[in-house]
């Protein structure tokens, strides 16, 4: 199929992780919730270095991912 | 207990999951020329995405919300339906089976069975296939719509309709690609959405080993929890030792199975008759886009499996050790009772005379209608009248002393303790994905089985592809609706783990012998395997009409008819009818192959047979992508994961 499964996966997480990831940074809270951890910050920045390499990914290998 | 409120942030990714997958759909339509893009992909899809898709349309409500569940109830030893339940057939059929479902060139398992044997098989085979699809997308729907329900306070006919909408929508516009490409999408939605989950629960819980410390106080006295009757009690390793509770013996492991039942009903019987057979599983497959690519794709997808115990089972081990520890406040959810009748109790308990206790539990009882712990009512009203509780204090009171377990919350209860706004966004989302993800699958299965082998083969021959292409989309709609139906059945019941093994005995667990028989020996005839395959059918209804678990009433959990045998629990039960329906079709197959004769030459066997089609060659394949050796190195990595939770 000529869709690269890449392209949605990257953009997508792409998306959610910088979304994660400012509200992570920019909403204040005492994150009891999440037992003091910024999780937030911390996974949406995850999410979005995954985001970005599905997207290298996808632009190295062309309009179809390779076999192998 | 209340709904949560959800804030933008999660809405904007619960958004941005549906609009991708929506995205893809209209993506993919322009591809979609042919019945055989729409029903099988044409063959072209390359194999890590064929691999993460074979999981994850294994990855549905059952997994998720079925083995937090278990997670809770039996501990590490639910880690079996992986290492024991699926390790093993999935690299049979990438090693032994797909050579002859993708060499065949057959577009649906069933329509392997009719070039194997004959019609009849096939017929048989599509018809129970394509019921058990759609009540299998049922019991996925049902489990997504009382979440939204239950979590968000959504209307349940409303999130079922909206959820079953796009997923038609997409799996219509783009076909078994959409579906797949789906599935890829939802892998990883649910490892990186879960995973936090499970990192912020053993933190809570103290780590690993405090998990496990914790977890030897549940298993000594697991009526504590609500999680046996009282006076019920195991070894200290019953909850975190994956074999030893069940080389035991069947009353010192929570599950109350024996380890012949275990091995050879779930090890070889129910797990190979659904990961080798099943076409929901099968079809991607199929799809991929060569061979060496099909017969990787379980591989791939054994990787994953292997681990998904840390990802799935854990957060229940996390919420029964959570448990103990008064200091968290946290219990494992009780049914969902309606407000009103909260509201009742609470009233209850405010009129509620210390002098006159029992009068007071009775009516808290009455009002919720659960088991109820009488003295911690007790301990509620004499503390009400001391200190004059607020109607909130007393409802988590009464919440407490509720004396049963809703295990299908317990993934939520965590996703809901732990997720601030945001990080709960994305965990909903990959549940809400595992969920529709899992009726896309099934829908996609059912679409090809019902295009191709009921109304292609019995209702209009010979008619262009057009036409196929037409009657796909169509079946599409019908399997949506008739899932939706599947559904509103399926909110019957309570943990669906147990029900959808139940579905998968009666029609899986005997179809493992004809498979196995006709793949491997080229006497097997079609008479035989027909017949097989219907004695194996009707002896599991047979059975589950005469056996009943303990502590069961005789009705939809078994025993119907007459109780000859009683099972320790439903597990052991299901296993042994699994064992029970193989042996039976195994025998009835055989012996009726030897009485009649084959229809088939050796030359139509040829690429059907084991012994009639010529060996693979793979010289020209790097030794890292050999599915011999790599089912070897996943093998040993399995077993090593036994003896570590030994």
């Amino acid at each position: 199929m000529g869709l690269d499964i890449r392209w949605p996966i990257g953009l997508m997480f792409t998306l959610i992780g910088a979304l994660l990831a400012i509200t992570g940074a920019v909403v204040k809270s005492d994150h009891a919730i999440s037992l003091g951890v910024n999780i937030n910050l911390i996974w949406g920045v995850v999410l979005l270095v995954f985001g970005v390499l599905m997207l290298l990914g996808a632009m190295r290998g062309g309009k179809n991912p390779p076999s192998k | 207990m209340q709904p949560i409120q959800l804030q933008w942030i999660d809405y904007t990714i619960l958004v941005a999951y549906v609009a991708f997958v929506l995205g893809i759909g209209w993506a993919l339509s322009r591809y979609m020329k042919t019945s055989a893009d729409f029903l099988t992909s044409a063959r072209s899809i390359p194999t890590w995405v064929t691999g993460l898709a074979f999981i994850s349309a294994n990855l549905g409500a059952l997994e998720l919300v079925g083995m937090a569940a278990s997670g809770a109830k039996y501990g590490i030893s639910t880690a079996h339906f992986y290492w024991v339940g699926a390790i093993p057939a999935m690299i049979f059929l990438a090693v032994f089976m797909m050579p002859f479902y993708y060499g065949s060139k057959a577009r649906s398992v069933p329509e392997y069975l009719k070039m194997r044997f004959d019609e009849r098989v096939r017929a048989l085979n599509s018809v129970a296939f394509a019921v058990m699809t759609i009540f299998a997308s049922g019991i996925s729907m049902n489990a997504l719509a009382k979440l939204l329900n239950q979590l968000l306070g959504w209307n349940y006919n409303v999130a079922l309709w909206v959820c079953s909408g796009v997923v038609l929508l997409y799996v219509l516009k783009g076909g078994l690609t959409s579906a797949i490409y789906t599935e890829v999408l939802q892998f990883f939605m649910i490892v990186l959405g879960f995973a936090p989950v499970v990192y912020l629960g053993l933190k809570d819980v103290g780590g690993w080993h405090a998990m496990n410390h914790s977890l030897q106080t549940v298993a000594t006295n697991p009526a504590a929890l609500n999680l046996k009757d009282a006076g019920v009690t195991y070894a200290p390793n019953a909850w975190t030792s994956a074999w030893q509770p069940v080389l035991a013996g069947p009353v010192h492991n929570p599950m109350g199975v024996d380890w012949f039942a275990m091995i050879f009903g779930l090890g070889f019987v129910l797990s190979f008759g659904y990961w080798c057979t099943n076409f929901l599983v099968v079809q991607r497959a199929m799809a991929a886009k060569n061979m060496n690519a099909a017969r990787n794709t379980p591989l791939v997808a054994a990787v994953p499996k292997m681990f998904f115990p840390f990802l799935v089972i854990v957060p229940g081990m996390i919420a029964a050790a959570l448990c103990t520890l008064p200091d968290k406040g946290y219990r494992i959810p009780p049914p969902v009772i309606a407000q009103e009748a909260y509201a009742k109790a609470v009233a209850a308990v405010k009129s509620g005379d210390a002098a006159k206790v029992t009068a007071t539990i009775t009516a808290v009882h009455d009002a919720l209608g659960k088991k109820i712990s009488g003295d911690q009512i007790a301990s509620l009203v004499a503390d009400n009248a001391k200190n004059k509780l607020s109607d909130e204090q007393i409802k988590t009171g009464i919440y407490n002393s509720i004396a049963e377990n809703d295990y299908d919350g317990v993934i939520l209860s965590l996703v809901k303790k732990y997720c601030p706004a945001g990080l709960l966004g994305l965990a909903l989302t990959a549940l809400l994905a595992s969920f529709m993800s899992g009726m896309a699958g099934n829908v996609t299965a059912f679409n090809t089985v019902f295009t191709y082998d009921l109304y292609q083969a019995y209702f209009a021959k010979g008619k262009s592809d057009h036409h196929y292409f037409l009657a796909g989309k169509a079946v599409t709609v019908v399997g949506i609706m008739l899932s939706i139906a599947a559904a509103y059945f399926a909110s019957m019941y309570n943990n669906c783990m147990d029900i959808i093994q139940l579905v998968f005995g009666f029609v899986n667990a005997p179809l493992f012998a004809t498979f196995l028989l006709g793949m491997f020996w080229k006497r097997t005839t079609g008479t035989g395997a027909f017949i097989g395959l219907f004695c194996g059918i009707a002896s599991s209804a047979i059975f589950h009409a005469l056996t009943i678990a303990a502590g069961n009433a005789p009705g939809v959990k078994g025993g119907y008819l007459h109780v000859v045998s009683v099972f320790p629990s439903e597990m052991a039960q299901n296993f042994w009818l699994a064992a029970f329906a193989f042996t039976v079709c195994l025998t009835f197959t055989l012996v009726i192959s030897l009485a009649t004769k084959s229809q088939k030459t050796d030359e139509e066997l040829k690429g059907l047979v084991y012994s009639l089609t010529p060996k693979i060659v793979d010289h020209n394949i790097p030794i890292y992508q050999k599915p011999g050796v790599v089912g070897v190195v996943l093998l040993i990595v399995c077993v090593i994961l036994n003896l570590i939770f030994w």
